[in-house]
Formats: C-alpha cells, sequence, structure tokens
C-alpha cells in the first residue's frame, strides 16, 4: 500500500461530541462526508479529526475540495451526507459562539469601508470581542486603519481579512487559501503575522496548495485529492511521500509477490492490469530495467518528483487512495 | 496546546442577543451610505430638482386642494417618489454587497439573516428621513407651499413610513438580480411606478382605462393614503388592500430570494 498514513475514523463514526486523547473536544471532526455540485462529487467520505491546538494544512491541488470541505465546517454549506461537528456541536452553533472564524481566499470585503470602520462592524456582530486596535497591531495593519479598503493591495486586503477573523478571538482559526495571488514579500510578512498568532495555542487549519508553506507552517499535513484524503501525516512524512517517484505499467495478471521481491521497490499496487510502484529518486531505473527484461510488463510510466504530480499519480484515473485499495482487495 | 481551562471557559461563552443586530451598524451602514455619491443623487437630489420644477413654479401652483394648495400635494408626492427611491436603492445595496462576496462573510459572522434585513430596513429609514426632510426643506424655505402645521407633520411621517414597501422591493431586486442591470431596472421600475400612482401627473388626470389600469400598480394605495391627510376624503378600502398586497407580495419576494442567496455557497 503506498499511502499508508490516511487515517480511517469511519468505525468511530456513530457517537457525537467526540473528543481527543486529553479529553478536549476535537476542534472539528468529519465523519464520512459526501458533497456534490449536480453531478460534480467535491467531497467524497472525508474523514477528519483535528485535535485542539493543532496547526494542520490541508493540501491539494485547485479543485480537490479543499474549499468545499471548509464550507461545511464553516456551515456555509451543507454536506449531503455524513456528519460536520466543530467543538461538539454544529458549524453554525459554533460560528454563533465566536468560536470559529475564517480568512476567505478572496472577497469579503466593502470597498466603501475603511480598513478601521470594516473590522469594527465585524466586531460589533459578536458578543465579546478583542478590541479594534489589538488586532489591528496584530495584523500589523495599523498604519492603514484609515485607508478606504477599495484602494489596499491584495496583501493588505488579506490581512484585514486576517485582523476581522481575530476580532471573536476564536478558538479555530480557518485560512482558505490566504496567500492566493500575493508576492513573496507580501506572503511573508502574512505567515509572520499567522506564526505568531499561532504560538498562542489557536487551533489552525490553513488550506493550500504550496507545499513550502505546509512544510514551514503546519504541524499537520492532510492531502486531499479529488474529495477523498489520500495522505495525513507529518511534514517529514508527506515530504517523504512527494520526493518518491511512481513507476506506472500495464500487467495483466501481475504477480504481486514477484513484484514486492524487486530491490527498490517500496510499494506495489495492483489495480486491474495496471501496477504501480513506489520507489526512492534512486532506485527507479533499476526498477523500470527489471520490469522491462524480466517480466511481461509494459507501457511504463515514470512519473511524480512534485507532490501535485504525486497526488496525481496517487490518485489516477479516478482511481482514489481508498478506492483503489478496495479495488486491489476484491 | 490549548490550556484546557481556556478553551472550555471558550465553549461556554453565548452568542449575541437579537441575531447579532446592533444600532452600531446602522451607524456604519449609514456612513457608507453617504459616501455613494450615486444613491445621494437619486435620493435627495433629484427630487428636490423635480419639487422645484413640477411643483412650486407653474401658474397652478397657489389653487386650493384639500387643506392646503396644489404645492402641498406636489411636496408629498415628490417626498413619497425620493423616500421609495431612497429605501429601494438601499435595498438594493445588497446586491452589491452579494457580488463582493459581503453576504457571504457576513454568514461566518452570528448575524442571522433577519437581523441583517432590519438592519438594511434602518438604514433606508434614515436616508428615507433624508429624502423627505429635503423635500419638505425646499418646501418651507420657498413659502409657496400651503398647508396647516400638523400636517406636515403627518403627512411627513406617513410617506417616511410608508416608503418602507419599497425597501422590500429593493432588497427583492437586489438578490434576485445581477449588479449591473439593477440600478437602471430599479429606476425603471420606480419612474413607472410613480407616474401610474399619480406622483407625477395627477391621478384625476388620467383617462378612465389608465386609471383602472393604475390602481393595480404598487404606489396606488401608498399614494392614496399619504394624500388623505391634506385631501381630506375617506380613507378606501381598496388603497389598503393595494398596499397589503403589494406589502405582501414584496416581502415574500425578499424573503425568497434571501433564503435562495443563504442556500447557495
Amino acid at each position: 500500500m503506498t499511502v499508508p498514513m490516511a487515517r480511517d475514523y469511519a468505525e468511530a463514526a456513530v457517537l457525537a461530541g467526540r473528543r481527543d486523547g486529553a479529553g478536549l473536544p476535537l476542534a472539528v471532526d468529519l465523519r464520512d462526508v459526501h458533497k456534490s455540485f449536480g453531478s460534480v462529487q467535491a467531497v467524497r467520505g472525508v474523514a477528519l479529526a483535528v485535535g485542539a491546538g493543532e496547526v494542520m494544512a490541508f493540501l491539494g491541488p485547485n479543485g480537490a475540495g479543499k474549499t468545499s470541505t471548509i464550507d461545511m465546517i464553516l456551515g456555509l454549506s451543507r454536506p449531503d451526507a455524513g456528519a460536520v461537528e466543530v467543538y461538539g456541536m454544529t458549524p453554525r452553533q459554533a460560528v454563533r459562539k465566536g468560536l470559529v472564524a475564517a480568512v476567505m481566499q478572496t472577497g469579503g470585503l466593502l470597498k466603501d469601508l475603511t480598513v478601521a470602520e470594516t473590522v469594527e462592524y465585524t466586531a460589533r456582530l459578536f458578543a465579546v470581542s478583542r478590541p479594534v486596535a489589538e488586532v489591528l497591531e496584530r495584523a500589523g495593519i495599523t498604519a492603514i486603519a484609515g485607508r478606504r479598503v477599495g484602494k489596499c493591495s491584495g496583501g493588505e486586503q488579506q490581512r484585514l481579512r486576517f485582523a476581522m477573523a481575530l476580532i471573536p478571538d476564536p478558538e479555530l482559526l480557518i485560512l482558505d487559501e490566504p496567500t492566493q495571488g500575493m508576492d513573496v514579500e507580501g506572503r511573508r510578512g502574512f505567515w509572520t503575522a499567522i506564526r505568531e498568532d499561532a504560538a498562542r495555542g489557536r487551533t489552525i487549519i490553513f488550506a493550500t496548495h504550496y507545499l513550502e508553506e505546509a512544510d514551514a507552517y503546519a504541524g499537520r499535513i492532510v492531502l486531499i485529492a479529488k474529495g477523498q484524503i489520500v495522505a495525513d501525516g507529518t511534514a517529514a512524512q508527506v515530504k517523504g511521500l512527494a520526493s518518491g517517484r511512481i513507476i506506472r505499467a500495464t500487467w495483466p495478471g501481475a504477480d504481486e509477490t514477484a513484484l514486492r521481491a524487486i530491490p527498490g521497490a517500496d510499494g506495489v499496487e495492483v489495480r486491474g492490469d495496471t501496477v504501480l510502484i513506489h520507489c526512492g529518486d534512486s532506485g527507479s531505473d533499476a526498477v523500470a530495467r527489471r520490469l522491462l527484461t524480466q517480466t511481461p510488463a509494459r507501457d511504463l510510466e515514470i512519473t511524480a518528483r512534485g507532490l501535485e504530480d504525486a497526488f496525481i499519480a496517487l490518485t489516477g484515473d479516478g482511481a482514489a487512495g481508498r478506492s483503489g485499495r478496495n479495488q486491489a482487495a476484491t | 496546546m490549548t490550556a484546557p481551562s481556556v478553551l472550555a471557559a471558550a465553549l461556554e461563552r453565548q452568542p449575541p442577543p437579537a441575531g447579532g443586530f446592533n444600532p452600531a451598524i446602522v451607524r456604519l451602514e449609514v456612513r457608507r451610505l453617504l459616501r455613494n455619491r450615486r444613491t445621494m443623487m437619486l435620493a435627495l437630489v433629484l427630487p428636490v430638482l423635480f419639487f422645484w420644477g413640477f411643483g412650486l413654479n407653474n401658474s397652478y401652483v397657489h389653487q386650493r386642494a384639500g387643506h392646503g394648495n396644489v404645492s402641498a400635494v406636489e411636496m408629498i408626492s415628490i417626498a413619497l417618489y425620493g423616500a421609495v427611491s431612497a429605501t429601494a436603492a438601499c435595498g438594493a445595496m445588497v446586491s452589491i454587497e452579494r457580488v463582493a462576496g459581503w453576504s457571504r462573510q457576513l454568514r461566518v459572522t452570528p448575524l442571522s439573516p433577519a437581523a441583517y434585513v432590519v438592519i438594511k430596513m434602518l438604514t433606508s429609514l434614515v436616508l428615507a428621513a433624508g429624502a423627505v426632510a429635503a423635500v419638505y426643506l425646499v418646501g418651507a424655505v420657498t413659502n409657496k407651499v400651503s398647508m396647516p402645521a400638523g400636517l406636515w407633520v403627518i403627512t411627513g411621517l406617513c410617506v417616511w413610513t410608508g416608503s418602507l414597501l419599497f425597501a422590500a422591493f429593493g432588497l427583492f431586486a437586489g438578490y434576485l438580480l445581477p449588479t449591473e442591470n439593477v440600478a437602471q431596472v430599479l429606476t425603471l421600475v420606480l419612474v413607472l411606478c410613480s407616474f401610474a400612482g399619480g406622483l407625477f401627473i395627477p391621478f384625476s388626470q388620467f383617462s378612465p382605462d389608465l386609471q383602472t389600469f393604475a390602481r393595480f400598480t404598487p404606489l396606488y394605495g401608498l399614494s392614496q393614503l399619504v394624500h388623505d391627510p391634506l385631501a381630506g376624503g375617506t380613507v378606501q378600502w381598496t388603497w389598503i388592500l393595494n398596499l397589503a398586497v403589494w406589502l405582501a407580495i414584496f416581502v415574500t419576494g425578499a424573503v425568497w430570494s434571501l433564503r435562495r442567496d443563504t442556500a447557495r455557497v
């Protein structure tokens, strides 16, 4: 099996209000969540438990289902099937109590208000809020407090969204592609602010398709592709997954035992007539040579250096991690 | 790791009362409105110019009408036009907010849709008050309007509160129509309704067929009702029926389009 890290909570999915190892309510608890838009299945059976204080990156290519999943955690949409809980409550209840706040990808701002007015507007909506001056300071936008939002740069607007999210002093902060469209400097400044905030112990979930961001700021990385979680682990584990190469070949009636015996083959998966072999960067040549010279395997493809390539290979031809596993079992 | 006690305290937090409604938000919304030149023109400047043109400087304006003169009738008509323009424009601002993603942003706060609608209604009432006040002020300083003092207050209040009918219409249109069309559609609808309601040309001068048709239009009932204190006639049930039916239509439409919008991601 090439994706041994994927956690499966399906068997524990019955009871609500689940707690982590320390007895604290889970910040986010998704159980077998499905969501479709018309004929497009955006989320296909996602199970995810995030404990209090975790900093988790939600990593995946565009259209993988990150935003759809986040929308359900925020109560912006409802799953077609499965359950979503935030601190043991419905997402909407958690939002109303100011326990969860989000920095959205784009939009969500009024051009005709100033930066300070926008934060004040947000503050007035919550029962309890941090002082406006304090969150402006923490987001690093005190100097532009009087500026109209329409005149702010993309990076400044993103810091403003961050300030708005800090207003209720949420336990859980969700960032959806927070540095999309920002230049390098803006991105660095934004993450500095986030990192300082994370040091205070807030639970943070951020969606990104930049591996570097996930690596630098998250203790845990969850990979999503085609609406399913394909890997879940530390940055080191996920990077290990990305550093390898995938050899794909056609071999009807492949001998799995023989495949596993090939030196350099770290993982083997048989999907019908197709075999997938996961190997290290240096071992792929030897494995490929062996396949072509000593087995009936043909149509070889060697792929995956970047992470994105890795999960496209892992989830190729519509067979994502789990269904691939199921196929192999039947 | 969050200290368990901090998390426990946070979990005990309560949602804000009244769905997140707060008068301070109305204040911020009004401030936004004052920065919107187009809305200010439509609601405050244009009605004053109309009143100047139609209601003050014609030969017949000094003729008696009910308890006052024709100028007073015109003043009420134009004030109603200004007030409904103001409330409709305010309601339709949700169209801009929707496109900007602000409505979506608000859904990640405790603010309930009902509280939001109340905020929009109150904001539009502030602008409508400005519209009525502007026209009445011009009427007062030019000294051509003749009407008992009490009627200034009563008709002004009737026009002001009645204009809420079109706040609901504005919300309905704002949620339904694309932003680029909403202003044009709104202006067109308002001008047509105002004509049909007898705000620009007296209802009595319509042909019989046009009168029959106009009785079914949205401003007919409201216009008749706000003019009645000055005209001194009996309130007719058809006016109230007209107002009630259109209010029901607009409110239902606004609620329906708000729900439709909330359901969408």
